[in-house]
């Protein structure tokens, strides 16, 4: 006796959250079903593992059939074939979209093209996410940035109306589109310390403060949303941050600067002597990146950048994170006190984000 | 007689793309209603076209509004070659022909495509202007309003109930005309569904002239079927009741009696709500004083079989006169429609009721049982009149609705009448002169086809019947004592003439009359019954191989086969309704499936244990060779584990009825076998005249025998049958006995298998085997499926058994699992404390929303919804995020959709798609049906030229079923419903070629589109209007809470 065909339909479509994580997971069924087993679902419920091998058939079926409408979740509201409540289809996308934090770390930053879905297998094995489960994550953050790409409006927005995800997810997605699109490199050795969080966190302030989307905040007429893009970063804001430089090529400057963030820290910092002898290198460090930022290549590395010109002098000394803080408010605070610097508005921009960014990088 | 049909085409989406250089479509509309056809303009690329078309007018008889679907076709305009057809939406438009259901249709359509299946949606406006007012339809039957629901609808009262109406059409099937080689799959399957649509249209007009004649208004439990009789043509035939119903104006005052039937049950009999819409019972005092008793009974014509009951009472006659009375004159109400000046024929013949649920008191005598089946060979419809038409030697009935009416389609009516007729009798001999729960089903192989009819005789109130001029002198005579409950259970037929031998007791419940021992019945649990304990789900299975053969033979082998299969049946149901310690059954179906080299009965029913009759003996095993120590031991061994088993279930269905003195009832006298009457069938299609015995002596406690292993088995399969886990009930009636206290969470589904057998060594008992472990396989998936609802009950389980193959089995299943309150459910006493508890429950359900949200852990003794938490997957929800485990336990359950409104917030919450419950019982539970919208009645094929692409037969059968949901639920939603009640899928064949990765499927569903109402929405709406008449009930719960 074998089963040729064996079905369950009902009104309401049913939707086992195991099943479906399990699914999402990218095990095949006979693995999801000895997963189940593992489980001890059989003592509990006294079924037998027939039932349960066909149970999850039916949800695995269910599931392939509702993947097409997965791809574009307003679809999934309007259909009229699987009856799902409101929250239910809610739960269906978000975990679609959800992903592994293994897996983002991996392509974060990377194209999303077709060479980089080949590397996927090297992925699954160095990861153990399932190479199915990759696919999907893949397959879903290019989605995501072919359809909000070229975009206007906030780039959180755009996301939220074409894949209806939560706030929290969608500003990931934000983040993993942002990092995509401008390549920053995130893979290198020095960078594994850092988790998507902090990838994340950084590209939100970012977005908020470099890009054309950020100087078009208060759009005065319609016509300027031409240029309200999130997910470039503001070319002319990148030029004019050569003129920082003045900060540390004018030696006068760079002097009057040191002392005052001195004068102002001393006795507040344990590492204060550290940083006195370090002024000058962390200084020259933060601003070159600054003038770096015009080209592309070094854009990338902004993040490679900023940990080894900031984040490991600092950590070699052994600097608490207050004292970072604290040093980091006084370095960027005092620069309108310097008579000579003339771009206090672009330092403010500037600074204000890598401030945030360093801070939240800054840790072991 | 015209009427206007206007139509607008609004607009599309998610269409697929047709052009593969654009990605778009060019999308056009052609509407199509008889011969005339309308198009939209094309609405170049795009997917979600914006037609907003002008309205389409065409102006039609009535008649052809009645028969003919209006047809949408969207197609893809092609400049260059032909326009390629996108899909369809057929719509009948028949709910709006009668002033009290839907006036617009309008909604979004799923495109169905019988290749691709569904394929975007169209927004679509229909309306009907009908130029007279109702009368003037008298012509065609336009007033005429059709209910599958097989009881009264909720929002109506019986004035008469007029009895039995049928009709059937034939054509010739167009997946068998010559023009089908040369056709495509599409066109094929478009005509064959085109054909079914105007067949029931027509079919339906005219069993409404039927009712029309009999001067009724309605047509209750309405059950159309097809025939899909392969070459020798497609039959569509309907039965249905012809009632004249009138729409309760108030519905303040019905509210109590409608609220839910679970409810109704639960004051029964103690507490009759003084206001129903319908007379109540304590005006009619019939059911109670007759002499009339009944036992159970079962009886069959090809051949003839009658189960009985064991020996008899002795008492005297007491109730004699009275009976014959009252026999004379339901028996003379019946006569006397016949002799109306609108005089039909036919429907005369047959006291038949389609109805499972009564009005109170029309009910008064249940005789049992009653079936007869006849196996008949199929031959081509003979109609000399097409033979030159159809260009073919063959020749066919062919029905032509435009040109001409062709003669009635003689030999499928007569094949009816005949087993009709035998029903009929059969009632007789039971001392009825009716049949309730009536229903008609076919099988067919090949040439061979099994007509089978079954119903419960029984013997009504003839008030009901007619206008009540005869109520006075009845009931005065009569009414000095009111059985509470037990009346139906009374034999019907003269104690000391008795058709069949039968054991019969005095009524435990009321001491006066006499009852049978066992009960079997084919219509739900009166709501007045007295129940003790719980109910469960019984199915006997069988099957039987049978040699391959052609023809007449193969007819003979069949009818040969068929009294084992029944007598066998039988014996199973018996021997299990025993082991679950009870004494009466109810819903029962039993289904003989024929196939190429074997026979399968599947008989399902709801066992319960009725207070007025007596408790049910044990199961005695005896051996043969009882010299043998160790086969003495081991029969011991059996007799303990049965006897164990029957103890067990009396505690799991909670069986304990009150102990009752012997003396009382009186021990029973064996009547001499020669005494058993039987029955004579009167109408034999094929060879022999069988008449079995069921009764199985006179033995006081039901005797197995264990002489060879046959009987080994039976008993083995007896004690294998696996009860539900705990937490879970069964039945294949509306509701459950000794569960009231529903909540609104429901899920209806299908869930359907095909198992093909080893070919190699089939014996019977492998046979038996395999069909035996597949339903209860099955049943046990749906168990697993369904166990974030318990505690639930599995209501109106319906089985269906096909055998499209040889080694193919196709069991379908549709049910609908509804989740209780179980801390209430404990209570089985003090109706009117539970009633209040239970109010107060559904109030507390509402204020709890909130902090169930909260609280993530289930609280057991949390008094509503314990199941939506249990889960076995708490443990794994570790893994999810904070954020997300809120949404995740809050959606536990698998349905939530009516209480849980969206409240978390994500940007989906605002769908545009309303919900459509669909279940297949006649009433929501927690809610209201305040209107009727019509009936839905669709037909679809789908066919696959890509079955491996699809997803294999599972794939492709999962997606259609799916798809048939859908497009049920559109139809709904667009004339303005929320839900389909007596939802049935009547027929589902599927046929599979995997060689050729091929397959195709039929689906036939029906059931009535209504608008229901939240109680707890509508409470609020009766407390502000206080009514006398419900106070006893509803303010019960409010002033407690």
């Amino acid at each position: 006796m074998t089963s040729e065909l064996d079905i369950f339909v009902g009104n309401t479509t049913l939707i086992d959250e195991d099943v479906y994580r399990l699914w999402l997971d990218g095990y095949s069924v006979s693995d999801a079903v000895a997963l189940r087993v593992r489980s001890g679902i059989l003592e509990q419920t006294g079924a037998t593992a027939a039932v349960l091998q066909s149970d999850t058939m039916d949800h695995y079926r269910t599931f392939h059939m509702l993947e097409r409408l997965l791809h574009a979740p307003p679809k999934l509201l309007h259909q009229l074939i699987f009856q799902i409540p409101p929250s239910r289809q809610a739960l269906l996308i978000e975990r679609y979209y959800a992903f592994d934090e293994a897996f983002v770390r991996e392509v974060l930053g990377k194209k999303l093209s077709k060479g980089t879905k080949k590397d996927l297998d090297d992925i699954s094995t160095k990861t153990g996410i399932t190479l199915k489960s990759c696919r999907r994550q893949f397959d879903n953050f290019k989605r995501v940035f072919k359809v909000v790409e070229e975009m206007r409006g906030s780039l959180v927005d755009n996301i939220q109306q074409h894949f209806l995800l939560s706030d929290r997810l969608a500003r990931d997605y934000a983040a993993i589109v942002f990092f995509a699109n401008n390549r920053f490199e995130t893979g290198k050795k020095k960078l594994q310390y850092l988790s998507f969080g902090d990838f994340a966190f950084c590209a939100e302030l970012m977005i908020q403060n470099w890009t054309l989307g950020a100087i078009g905040e208060a759009p005065t007429d319609p016509d300027s949303q031409v240029d309200d893009m999130d997910v470039d970063l503001d070319k002319e804001f990148l030029q004019d941050l050569k003129e920082l430089k003045v900060l540390v090529a004018d030696k006068d400057l760079l002097d009057l600067h040191k002392s005052l963030v001195c004068t102002a820290l001393r006795g507040k910092l344990s590492v204060f002597s550290e940083m006195e002898a370090n002024f000058k290198n962390l200084s020259r460090g933060l601003v070159n990146v600054a003038a770096k930022l015009t080209h592309n290549k070094d854009v990338r590395d902004l993040f490679v950048d900023l940990v080894e010109k900031f984040v490991e002098p600092c950590r070699s000394d052994h600097w608490p994170l207050n004292d970072v803080r604290l040093f980091l408010n006084q370095y960027s605070a005092s620069v309108h006190s310097l008579d000579g610097f003339r771009h206090p508005t672009l330092w403010d921009r500037y600074m204000g984000t890598l401030r945030g960014c360093l801070l939240r990088l800054y840790h072991d | 007689m015209p009427g206007k049909l206007k139509v607008k085409i609004v607009a599309g989406r998610h269409l697929p793309v047709m052009d593969r250089a654009s990605d778009l479509t060019d999308a056009f509309v052609e509407v199509k209603f008889g011969n005339t056809t309308f198009k939209t303009d094309v609405y170049l690329k795009s997917l979600n076209p914006q037609w907003n078309s002008e309205w389409f007018k065409f102006e039609v008889d009535d008649e052809d509004l009645q028969d003919e679907p209006l047809q949408i076709t969207v197609l893809d305009h092609d400049t260059y070659s032909a326009n390629d057809a996108i899909g369809k939406v057929y719509i009948d438009i028949d709910p709006l022909l009668y002033s009290e259901a839907a006036t617009v249709i309008s909604g979004w359509f799923p495109i169905y495509d019988t290749i691709h299946g569904i394929r975007g949606e169209i927004n679509v406006v229909v309306k009907v202007d009908l130029f007279n007012d109702l009368n003037r339809f008298r012509q065609s039957s336009c007033g005429v309003k059709f209910f599958c629901t097989t009881s009264i609808p909720k929002c109506y009262r019986a004035v008469i109930i007029h009895g039995f109406v049928e009709e059937l059409v034939v054509n010739e099937d167009p997946e068998y005309q010559w023009i089908d080689r040369i056709r495509t799959p599409r066109a094929s399957n478009e005509a064959r569904q085109r054909l079914i649509s105007l067949m029931s249209g027509e079919l339906q007009r005219k069993i409404g002239l039927k009712v029309l004649e009999m001067r009724g208004n309605a047509v209750v439990g309405y059950l159309q079927c097809f025939d899909l009789e392969g070459e020798s043509g497609l039959v569509v035939r309907a039965i249905g009741t012809a009632c004249t119903l009138d729409k309760l104006s108030s519905p303040a005052a019905f509210l109590p009696a409608c609220n839910s039937p679970s409810k109704e049950m639960k004051e029964s009999p103690l507490v009759h709500p003084p206001s129903h819409g319908c007379r109540s019972t304590h005006n009619s005092p019939i059911h109670t004083a007759t002499g009339s008793r009944l036992t159970q009974n079962f009886s069959v014509s090809v051949p003839t079989l009658i189960y009985t009951g064991m020996g008899s009472g002795s008492a005297g006659k007491e109730g004699g006169p009275f009976k014959a009375l009252l026999r004379q004159q339901t028996q003379s109400a019946l006569e006397q429609r016949g002799g109306s000046p609108h005089r039909f024929c036919r429907r005369r013949e047959f006291p038949f009721f389609t109805l499972t649920a009564f009005p109170p008191g029309f009910l008064v005598h249940v005789g049992g049982v009653v079936s007869a089946r006849s196996v008949k060979l199929l031959d081509r419809i003979h109609n000399p009149a097409f033979v030159g038409i159809m260009g073919n030697t063959r020749s066919y009935k062919l029905l032509d609705w435009n040109s001409f009416n062709s003669d009635e389609p003689e030999t499928r009516d007569a094949w009816w009448a005949e087993i009709r007729q035998e029903i009929k009798s059969h009632a007789k001999a039971l001392g009825c002169h009716a049949v309730v729960g009536y229903s008609e089903s076919t099988s067919i192989c090949e040439e061979v086809c099994i007509l089978s009819a079954s119903g419960t005789a029984a013997v009504l109130n003839p008030r009901f019947l007619q206008d009540g001029t005869m109520e006075g002198c009845l009931e005065q005579r009569l009414e000095e004592n009111l059985p509470a409950g037990c009346g139906f259970c009374h034999i019907p037929y003269d104690e000391l003439n008795m058709p069949f031998p039968a054991h019969l007791t005095y009524c435990c419940n009321c001491r006066k009359q006499k009852v049978p021992d066992v009960l079997f019945t084919t219509i739900d649990l009166p709501t007045d019954a007295i129940v003790i304990g719980k109910g469960c789900l019984i199915q006997a299975r069988l099957c039987r191989l049978k040699k391959k053969a052609q023809a007449e033979a193969n007819a003979t082998a069949i009818s040969n086969l068929l009294p084992f299969m029944e007598y066998e049946v039988h014996t199973q149901l018996m021997n299990k309704l025993k082991l679950k310690g009870m004494n009466a059954l109810f819903g029962l179906r039993i289904q003989i499936t024929v196939g190429e080299n074997m026979l399968m009965g599947l008989a399902s029913a709801t066992g319960v244990y009725l207070a007025a009759l007596p408790t049910p003996g044990g199961i005695q095993i005896a051996g043969k060779t009882p010299n043998d120590g160790s086969y003495e031991q081991h029969i011991s061994h059996m007799q303990k584990k049965i006897n164990d088993t029957i103890a067990k279930n009396k505690e799991l269905y909670e069986i304990n009825p009150p102990e009752i003195a012997e003396e009382i009832i009186g021990s029973p006298i064996p009547e001499p076998r020669q005494r058993s009457r039987l029955l004579r069938s009167q109408s034999e299609s094929s060879d022999e005249v069988m008449e079995l015995d069921l009764s199985h002596g006179k033995k006081d406690a039901f005797v197995l025998e264990i002489d060879d292993t046959d009987a080994m088995e039976d008993v083995h399969s007896l004690l294998t049958d696996v009860p539900p886990p705990s937490g879970f009930y069964s039945c294949n009636t509306e509701i459950m006995p000794g569960i009231n206290n529903w909540t609104s969470e429901i899920q209806m589904f299908t869930s359907v298998r095909v198992i093909r057998l080893s070919s190699l060594n089939l014996t019977n008992q492998a046979l038996n085997k395999n069909f035996n472990d597949l339903c209860e396989n099955l049943l046990k998936s749906l168990y697993f499926k369904l166990r974030s609802m318990i505690p639930c009950c599995l209501c109106h389980v319906n089985f269906t058994v096909s055998l499209p193959e040889d080694e193919l089995i196709q069991v379908t299943v549709t049910a609908v699992a509804i989740t209780f309150d179980k801390n209430q459910a404990l209570q089985t006493t003090k109706p009117h404390v539970e009633k209040s508890l239970q109010r107060a429950s559904t109030d507390n359900e509402e204020l709890l929303q909130f902090p169930l949200e909260l609280c993530s852990d289930s609280l057991p003794s949390h008094p509503f919804p314990p199941a939506k938490e249990h889960l076995e997957s708490a443990s794994s929800n570790s893994g999810i995020p904070a954020a997300q485990r809120a949404v995740t336990v809050e959606k536990a359950s698998p349905m939530g959709e009516g209480n849980f409104r969206n409240r978390s917030a994500p940007p989906c919450a605002n769908s545009t798609v309303g919900v459509v419950k669909m279940t297949p019982l006649s009433f929501i539970p927690g809610a209201k049906i305040t209107k009727y919208l019509g009936i839905i009645n669709m037909f679809f094929i789908r066919e696959t030229t890509s079955l491996r692409e699809e997803g294999g037969v599972s794939g492709f059968l999962h997606a259609f079923i799916a798809e048939v949901f859908a497009m049920v639920r559109a139809h709904v939603a667009a004339l303005g419903g929320n839900a389909v009640v007596s939802y049935i899928m009547k027929q589902c064949v599927f046929m599979e070629n995997p060689n050729k990765n091929q397959a195709q499927c039929l689906i036939n569903v029906s059931g009535d589109a209504v608008i229901f109402v939240r109680e707890s929405e509508l409470e609020v709406v009766s407390a502000q209007q206080p009514t006398a008449n419900c106070q006893p009930l509803c303010t019960g719960g409010e002033v407690t809470t």
